[in-house]
């Protein structure tokens, strides 16, 4: 089950947070097809905003094809996006291996950051973000 | 049943031969949204929702409460009003026992007693013994076993500890998603119920300065960044609220139509909003013909 969390300064409109981090559950695995995403009761008991904003960012997944409402069930993934690999993933841990040889020859987070972002925006120039 | 939870129009509360606490009020709130009654202190957000308690008899116009007058719906709606009148000789319990023989059949045990449990209080403890903030949370949960179609909350958060906002507010999100609650409640700190209300009442000494829902009002503003020398173009939108430093001038508009490619345009926030039309009693209210009789969100 995914768990959301409100940034409320970074200025990105409530129900996007939601698609936004729906969708990350969906790249990375966490959510597969047939799981059930909360139900609008339980977001807002946990974050404290509307229910609207929950039913908006659920609609919108709908519309992308994404989720489906089962009417009294609740609200389910129809497929997952992209191909993220998981946790235990080949390229995971060469990744991970690059992370740690970076931090080792002293790299600081925001100079590793800005690599992988050069060496991302070479490879995927014009895609999508 | 009706769509409409409060319905206003040219309301009017003067008290004794003193000032007008609240004039020529015309607003509708649709059921089932949550609404945040903004303003400044003293602006009239405790009449305003006094009046829809029923506690209180309008001078002038009229309102109604979920189709009927505000005496007659008060079975169906729950108050929370600001000094959050209780008995202090009672205990915890015995004030829930009382909410409990006040709305038979309607009660809902589980729930009040949920919202006292939470924030750890001895229900044999009396009423007096209580923090302001502990108060607060046996009036939410006297008000929310109460089952209500409408709950009239006057600054429910104003005495609580944040851990205690975060959870209360969650527990009244939940109320609304799960039974379709209508919810007003004051604040003057706007950045307070940003995020859980979809509907604004702006008043400001004693009128409605802003009312619809959220998502539209800030649809039709925008923030502009323009140099000083554009100030007849600016006179062309509606301004709000605007203000020159230097060579630019930044303003809060409704426009009319395109902008010039030399301005700087952005989203306002619900704050800048609010600021905007507080700031600048008299600029123009903008018509409420767009949101009447819309279907809900």
């Amino acid at each position: 089950m995914i768990e959301y969390r409100i940034d409320r300064h970074s200025g990105v409109a409530t129900y996007v947070q939601l698609v936004q981090q729906t969708k990350q559950a969906l790249r990375l695995g966490l959510l597969r097809p047939g799981d059930k995403l909360p139900a609008a009761r339980e977001v807002v008991e946990a974050t404290a905003i509307n229910p609207n904003t929950v039913l908006k960012a659920y609609r919108e997944l709908e519309r992308e094809g994404l989720v489906e409402a089962r009417r009294g069930m609740g609200t389910f993934v129809r497929r997952s996006l992209g191909a993220a690999p998981a946790d235990d993933s080949p390229l995971r841990a060469e990744l991970d291996g690059w992370a740690a040889r970076a931090h080792a020859a002293g790299l600081e987070r925001d100079d590793v950051a800005a690599l992988f972002t050069a060496v991302l925006d070479k490879h995927f120039q014009g895609d999508p973000s | 049943m009706t769509d409409t939870a409060i319905e206003a129009a040219g309301l009017g509360k003067r008290f004794g031969r003193g000032k007008w606490a609240l004039r020529g009020c015309t607003f509708r709130l649709p059921t089932g949204r949550v609404c945040a009654v903004v303003g400044p202190n003293g602006a009239g957000k405790s009449t305003a929702l006094t009046l829809a308690a029923g506690l209180l008899a309008p001078t002038e116009g009229r309102i109604t409460v979920l189709g009927t007058d505000p005496a007659s719906a008060r079975p169906r709606v729950g108050h929370v009003a600001q000094g959050k009148p209780l008995y202090p000789r009672l205990t915890v319990a015995e004030t829930l026992r009382v909410g409990a023989d006040l709305n038979p059949g309607t009660w809902d045990a589980a729930t009040a007693e949920r919202v006292v449990a939470a924030g750890g209080l001895d229900p044999e403890a009396r009423v007096r013994s209580l923090s302001g903030g502990q108060r607060t949370r046996v009036a939410l949960a006297l008000a929310l076993g109460k089952r209500p179609e409408l709950l009239l909350l006057d600054e429910p958060m104003a005495d609580l500890d944040p851990l205690a906002r975060r959870e209360l507010m969650g527990t009244l999100m939940a109320q609304a998603a799960q039974y379709g609650t209508t919810i007003v409640m004051s604040s003057h700190v706007v950045a307070e119920l940003e995020d859980s209300c979809d509907h604004l009442l702006l008043v400001g000494g004693g009128r409605v300065r802003l009312a619809g829902e959220i998502d539209d009002l800030l649809a039709a503003h925008t923030r502009v960044t323009a140099p000083a020398d554009d100030a007849d173009l600016l006179s062309s939108h509606t301004v709000v609220d605007s203000r020159a430093t230097g060579r630019q001038l930044t303003a809060l508009i409704r426009p009319t139509g395109p902008l010039p490619d030399t301005w700087r345009a952005s989203a306002p926030s619900l704050e800048e909003l609010v600021l905007g039309h507080l700031r600048n009693p008299e600029a123009p209210v903008p018509t409420p013909a767009a949101e009447t009789g819309k279907a809900p969100a």
